[in-house]
């Protein structure tokens, strides 16, 4: 059973029923209990990150999926979901995250040339850095859905894909069984799909020796 | 970088689909989430809904056909027409939607915008306006392009913007329906005052009307259109084929890019 983590953040419909068009059973939950159950977990998020974070602290739902991601159970974070496995993150100040996975989240306006537009919104290719399980469906180039002003950077131990907005932003990330995407699989289409299918197909043992040793 | 949006925009009374009629091989044309789930395999980058009725019957109808359509089609869907209060953003937002259009709604009420943005996020606010030149003057219009507000466009579409709207859709009353070409004067006019994306809406006839846009306009990001996708004058993934020809970014699958 796969459990989305409902933290009051954002809304869960597409997500929920990209999961059910795919055949999966999916539970929305906020109970460590049911955390503690899954195979899997998915940790939605949109919206500011200093309140994902404070509503995940306040219920304390952050140090389960921390225990739990140490058992090696598979995580996939989505957008603010995925920006919260870092250490911190520098939107409207400075927030430590999970720590799952080592890195910041600062400003794409840093980064980016300043004649593009904020935020990095629409159909954007994804270039992979290195193999990885969630992309077995995949080809090199094929598109996703973004919405996001904030970007992860000094991950490159755990970058599996970048986009280019003038400067390659980071798109998706895994260390062991913590995996990542800056995107909405849920909005992406057939390619979104096929991500939340290879996830749901990860095995938590022999995928995640795998990229430990890459 | 960035692909350039292709956004059908399906006109929804009682819960079906107006105007759609000329599709072959699908067995219900009228049916919003059949022609939702087409254009979406055709490569569509988003879908409008647009909600024409009036009555709280048909009000319910829109909702009800929004989460089907929402349940099977996984692109972003923005959703138009009669939104006046946060709770109508929250009604649609429920049912799926990803963005909501506001365009009457906001003019007679201009904080409904920053209220939107606030709660939901600047990404999720899109600014609809309908412009009509009077006097040379580009002009707000209201109540589907019926009613003169004598507001600038160019200062309305500053105010939206900095008061929260995340997308702009400007729709031009002078070449809507005349289906020779985007207005790209008004078009320029939008995409130099603002930094955040343009949709362009009104005037496309052709595929080449959406070759020149992109070629002449790089601040504008999308373009809109309805009868022309519905009628099958112009077909989404023949449009898409000759956009990536012409060397606009487009979104193919792996197997059209080879």
């Amino acid at each position: 059973m796969t459990v989305i983590i409902d933290y009051g953040v954002g809304n869960l419909f597409s997500l929920i029923s990209s999961f059910e068009a795919i055949g999966a059973e999916v539970t929305v939950s906020a109970s460590p209990d049911m955390i503690r159950k899954a195979d899997r977990l998915i940790l939605p998020g949109v919206g500011a990150f200093r309140d994902a974070r404070e509503k995940l602290m306040l219920s304390g739902l952050d140090k389960t999926i921390i225990e739990e991601v140490g058992k090696g159970k598979p995580l996939l974070g989505i957008c603010l979901g995925m920006q919260m496995l870092f250490d911190k993150s520098y939107e409207y100040g400075e927030y430590e995250g999970l720590g799952l996975l080592r890195g910041e989240v600062r400003p794409i306006a840093e980064v980016i040339d300043p004649a593009l537009k904020i935020p990095h919104i629409g159909w954007n290719a994804l270039h992979f850095t290195r193999p990885s399980p969630l992309f077995r469906y995949l080809n090199e180039g094929d598109y996703v859905y973004f919405v996001h002003s904030y970007y992860a950077c000094g991950c490159e131990d755990s970058l599996i894909a970048t986009a280019d907005y003038s400067h390659p932003l980071t798109a998706a990330v895994s260390h062991g069984s913590v995996y990542g995407c800056q995107f909405h699989p849920e909005k992406s289409g057939e390619v979104g799909l096929k991500i939340l299918r290879a996830f749901l197909e990860i095995d938590p043992v022999k995928d995640t020796e795998r990229s430990t040793v890459c | 970088m960035i692909t350039k949006r292709i956004i059908p925009c399906l006109d929804v009374k009682n819960g079906r689909v107006v105007k759609g009629t000329n599709f072959k091989g699908l067995s219900d044309v009228e049916d919003p989430v059949t022609l939702a789930s087409h254009y979406s395999l055709c490569g569509a980058d988003e879908l409008v809904f647009y909600d024409i009725t009036a009555s709280s019957e048909g009000r319910a109808l829109f909702t009800d056909i929004l989460t089907k359509t929402a349940k099977k089609v996984f692109i972003p869907l923005t959703v138009g027409g009669g939104i006046n209060t946060l709770e109508d953003f929250d009604r649609v937002l429920k049912c799926g939607a990803d963005k909501v259009s506001v365009n009457s709604g906001a003019i007679r009420n201009p904080a409904l915008i920053g209220e939107a943005a606030k709660r939901y996020g600047d990404q999720c606010v899109v600014l609809s306006v309908d412009i009509k030149r009077v006097d040379g003057r580009f002009t707000v219009f209201s109540k589907g392009g019926r009613e003169n507000t004598h507001l600038d466009a160019i200062d309305w579409i500053r105010h939206g913007v900095d008061s929260g709207a995340g997308e702009i859709v400007v729709n031009s009353i002078d070449t809507d329906g005349v289906k020779r070409g985007f207005d790209l004067e008004m078009l320029k006019a939008v995409g130099d005052a603002v930094n955040v994306p343009v949709i362009a809406s009104g005037g496309a006839g052709s595929i080449e009307d959406f070759i020149t846009l992109f070629k002449t306009l790089p601040t504008v990001d999308a373009g809109l259109a309805a009868s022309i996708f519905h009628f099958g004058e112009v077909s989404i993934a023949s449009l898409k084929e000759a956009l990536y020809r012409a060397g606009i970014p487009t979104r193919l699958t792996s197997s059209e890019r080879t």
